[in-house]
């Protein structure tokens, strides 16, 4: 049978949590790491009496994901209850959106190895997260209700994705704009974005889906990638020999890379959704929507368009750029002040980025400000050090902190642009490699780069380059 | 004594709230090993705060001094809350009801918690886990429910005013069946913040008292927008005791049509009856109409009631507090503690709501009950725009005996036939003592008014309580 007589189809339903102020119902402030038990209330405590009182700030956040994605945001939408006991879950139900959610029927494009492709939203709604229970030798199961009630968001794709690299890629870019919207930290091993995956497989060109298993517990894009290429296989092999696909869950295990199942379609729930009476169906007016696209910076797609037109930039150039918000702050300051956008796309790309890589740091405590890097390209640019020197202080930059003038003072790295003085280093030159003046006089006019750097040599790379070049010439003719 | 006559005695010096507290304390304790309408009384820390309340003056506290029990169901911080429920025996909520907080800041005086059917779950206070409340008119005759120790309480005269929950008629049932006045109001007029849930789209807490004017008193303090509860609507009905003295006259009134072959006590018809004269005597128009759909009403009540509850009561699982049975597994401690800490009726009530939640059967129980939910709003919105007031029984007759119905629970389902409508259209409704069955017990006559319109219901109740000639002091 041929390989590609199957056709994979993925969704993915993903989970952001929102960095409001306060939790969805209440007014306790969510603290990654806080000792357990800790921020809690009656409320998210679910005890007897207590009610949800919905958070505005977490509706607004929910809509400007929607409006990135764009979707439509419902006018009313509706919490239900979600029936389950699970001893981390202190109501046994979760509040969350079932057949009204907030936004629906919306799009995110993103880049693959066949073009551009458009992957379905179909619905963006709002939910309370459950607490964390940890299982101790000696000490039982203990339940830490922190995190009970803070904001969540689950983004549920359509059925749009075929490889688990356009799923890592939606991934990507979903992270990329929640961070840009500052909705989300995105940050997936600490658990504020998680990634459940829905896959089946049809015979190609079948309208008819599949048997779909899920995957849940996938916290790194690689994990994503992998555990669907995994699935994929798993499904594949099974069809190939003729037997069924079975409704199952499975969680990914990281350590030993492969899945393993967590419970079949006869273990599912029946969650006995119905509407939430406690709280009212949630309206969400024009002006309401108005002032979430007003909080809505420019996106990175729109911002790696403007890159390209604006400052020339390559498009992968624009890519590297945009994929951090802070990055494409950051080179667009230091593009601005210097007004040489390729100097400065390359220092940031090649100097900034590799150092943020090897100190493991976030673009927002880089010790070199945008600005003093800035003023350090312009003085390579205009010759009051050379590019060898520049680095230099780059790295010192790096270090101390400080200015770029007043590091290459107190280094000494101030380029020799006094004529005389290259004049002198050049006579030295000239008389010392007899040879090469002659074969240079003869036409050999690439000896002209030698020259240069014997000046660069003799004067430890302070000599100005261009300079030195024109007395050369000068001296031995063009 | 009635609120209102204890705060003239305030106002006149005659009296202090530490030797008002004292004599209902009294009261309580040489009735209620007969009556058992507390689950938990109070007594040290109510004169604590009578004694300070004795220091302060008593303006600006319109309950200054006012001793008040409350139903188990409503949280008060740091006294235990149980829902008369073995599966919250020993639980003390860290925090108070907005009804409570209100109640305090307003000068009240709290002396004990009141027993109930479990969960509010029940219409006689038979199915408490610690204990079976009685009538003070007829110790063998239940009180009603589920807010039964809060009216026996009231009717015993062991508190001026007590505060019970209404979820499907649970406050006007026995108040009507202990002859006290029992309000429920619109609902979103009384913040639910520290109710323990029965049924969230049904539940208000509302006043049981002697009079209709102390039931306004009451509900000015404890009503009222809370930012802690989103179902609460804006209090614009200002002071309620203001304009209930206005009389019947003018009043467009309404009577369920055919009420003399409706399935009711022969007296309650006779009062209907004599009631509906007195009123054209004093110029009110009363005329007879099709009153939506009583039966369909109470299925549509036990649907949404039971499902919500099934929900409500999830959280009862013996990992956070209270009750827990001991046991090997996270599954088997979940089904023994729930197994155990529940009462009959109300498993029976969670399994029937988790049914008509459940995949499959959704659609035509849940779903079908919230259609026919919308229609008795639309029907009574339709009615309230041509009448003031409907007027109709309370329950279908007096009391019964303690153990009579306990065993058929459609039969005891069938008492809230008249209240039900109120808790699903969410309409305020009032019960007024109205006389006395051959057997010497009390019986009720209910008022109900469109959304919102307490003003009108009170000053309705008010008529009604003249013509009856009950001043709060019929068991005095």
């Amino acid at each position: 049978m041929n390989e590609n007589s199957y056709e994979t189809v993925i969704g993915l339903e993903v989970h952001a949590q929102l960095l409001t102020e306060t939790k969805l119902f209440c007014s306790c402030r969510p603290e990654y790491g806080a000792d357990p038990n800790t921020r809690v209330c009656p409320v998210c405590m679910g005890l007897p009496g207590a009610l949800p009182v919905l958070n505005k700030e977490s509706v607004t956040m929910a809509i400007m994901m929607g409006l990135a994605l764009e979707c439509d945001i419902a006018p009313e939408s509706v919490f239900s209850r979600k029936n389950y006991f699970y001893p981390d879950c202190p109501k046994n139900y979760q509040i969350s959106m079932y057949d009204k959610p907030l936004c629906g029927n919306g799009s995110l494009k993103i880049e693959t190895d066949a073009g551009e492709r458009t992957i379905g939203v179909e619905r963006i709604h709002l939910e309370d997260d459950s607490g964390k229970m940890s299982h101790e030798t000696g000490r039982g199961s203990l339940v830490d209700f922190n995190r009970c009630g803070v904001p969540l968001i689950e983004i549920v794709s359509r059925p749009d994705i075929r490889t688990g690299g356009e799923a890592a890629e939606y991934l990507m870019r979903l992270q990329q704009i929640l961070r840009y919207l500052g909705i989300c930290d995105g940050n997936l091993e600490e658990g504020s974005m998680r990634c459940d995956v829905n896959i089946s497989l049809r015979r190609t060109g079948s309208g008819k889906l599949g048997t779909k298993t899920e995957i849940k517990n996938l916290n790194s894009f690689k994990a994503v990638q992998k555990g669907i290429e995994f699935e994929v296989e798993r499904q594949r092999s099974l069809l190939e020999r003729g037997k069924r696909v079975e409704q199952i869950t499975n969680l990914w295990d990281q350590d030993r890379g492969r899945l393993v199942m967590m419970r079949s379609k006869e273990e599912a729930h029946d969650y006995r959704y119905f509407p939430e009476p406690d709280l009212l169906p949630l309206e969400v007016q024009g002006e309401w929507i108005e002032q979430a696209r007003e909080m809505i910076p420019e996106l990175p797609i729109e911002r790696e368009r403007r890159f390209k037109n604006e400052y020339g930039l390559s498009s992968y150039d624009c890519g590297v750029l945009c994929a951090d918000k802070g990055v494409a702050d950051y080179f667009e300051i230091v593009a601005k002040t210097t007004g040489l956008a390729k100097k400065s796309s390359n220092w940031v790309m090649r100097e900034v980025m590799g150092e943020l890589n090897n100190l493991a740091c976030a673009i927002e405590d880089f010790p070199v400000y945008p600005e003093n890097l800035a003023k350090l390209i312009k003085l390579v640019q205009d010759g009051t050090i050379s590019g060898s020197a520049g680095r230099e202080v780059f790295e010192e930059m790096i270090k101390s902190g400080g200015g770029p003038e007043e590091i290459i003072k107190r280094l000494g790295l101030e380029q020799i642009s006094n004529s005389i003085e290259i004049e002198s280093i050049i006579e030295e030159i000239i008389s010392d490699h007899p040879d090469e003046v002659s074969r240079y006089r003869e036409g050999k006019k690439k000896l002209l780069g030698f020259f240069v750097g014997q000046v660069m040599k003799k004067s430890r790379g302070k000599a100005n380059p261009k300079l030195a070049r024109d007395i050369i010439i000068g001296k031995l003719g063009g | 004594m009635s609120i209102s006559e204890l705060r003239k005695l305030y106002s006149e010096n005659k009296v202090k709230p530490s030797e008002v507290v004292r004599s209902c304390l009294d009261s309580i304790s040489s009735n209620d090993s007969r009556i058992e309408a507390f689950i938990n009384v109070i007594p040290e820390d109510a004169m604590k705060r009578a004694r300070h309340l004795d220091l302060e003056s008593s303006g600006g506290m319109p309950l200054y001094g006012i001793p008040i029990a409350v139903k188990d169901n409503i949280c008060t911080k740091g006294y235990e809350t149980t829902c008369a429920s073995k599966i919250l025996e020993g639980y003390r909520p860290p925090y108070n009801a907005t009804v409570v907080d209100r109640l305090l800041e307003a000068g009240a005086v709290i002396l004990g918690k009141t027993n109930m059917d479990e969960f509010a779950m029940g219409s006689s206070t038979e199915n408490s886990a610690y204990k079976i409340t009685k009538n003070p008119y007829n110790t063998e005759y239940a009180p009603g429910g589920s807010s039964g120790g809060s009216a026996a309480a009231v009717a015993a005269s062991m508190v001026p005013v007590s505060l019970g929950s209404d979820t499907g008629g649970s406050i006007r049932q026995p108040a009507s069946l202990c002859g006290v006045v029992g309000l429920k109001g619109t609902y979103g007029r009384v913040s639910r913040y520290g109710l323990i849930a029965f049924a969230s789209s049904l539940d208000q807490i509302g006043p049981i008292t002697r009079t209709v004017e102390d039931s306004a008193a009451v509900m000015n303090v404890i009503s009222g927008w809370d930012s802690r509860d989103a179902t609460t609507i804006p209090d614009s009905t200002g002071d309620l005791t203001r304009g209930i003295e206005k009389g019947a006259e003018g009043m467009k009134i309404a009577v369920p049509r055919g009420y003399e072959e409706m399935d009711v006590a022969g007296e309650i018809k006779e009062i209907l009856k004599g009631t509906i004269e007195k009123l054209e005597a004093e110029n009110a128009n009363v005329e007879f109409v099709e009153l939506p759909d009583m039966d369909a009403s109470i299925a549509c009540y036990y649907i949404l009631a039971n499902a919500e509850a099934s929900s409500n009561l999830a959280r009862y699982d013996g990992v956070k507090y209270a009750f827990r049975a001991e046991s090997e597994s996270l599954e088997e401690m979940y089904e023994r503690t729930r197994g155990e800490g529940f009462g009959d009726e109300v498993k029976r009530r969670v399994l029937l709501g988790t049914y008509v939640l459940s995949a499959g059967y959704y659609d035509a129980y849940y779903k079908k009950a919230q259609q026919v939910r919308a229609m008795i709003c639309s029907k009574f919105e339709s009615l309230f725009s041509r009448y003031d007031l409907v007027m109709l029984p309370t329950v279908p007759g007096p009391s019964f005996r303690i153990g009579e119905r306990i065993d058929n629970p459609i039969e005891m389902y069938l008492s809230d036939i008249f209240t039900t409508p109120a808790n699903i259209a969410g309409l305020p409704a009032i019960s007024v003592p109205a006389g006395f069955a051959e057997n010497g017990l009390p019986l009720g006559i209910q008022l109900l008014a469109g959304y919102a319109g307490e003003a009108k219901l009170l000053r309705g109740a008010a008529v009604l309580e003249r013509m009856y000639g009950f001043n709060g002091n019929k068991t005095e």
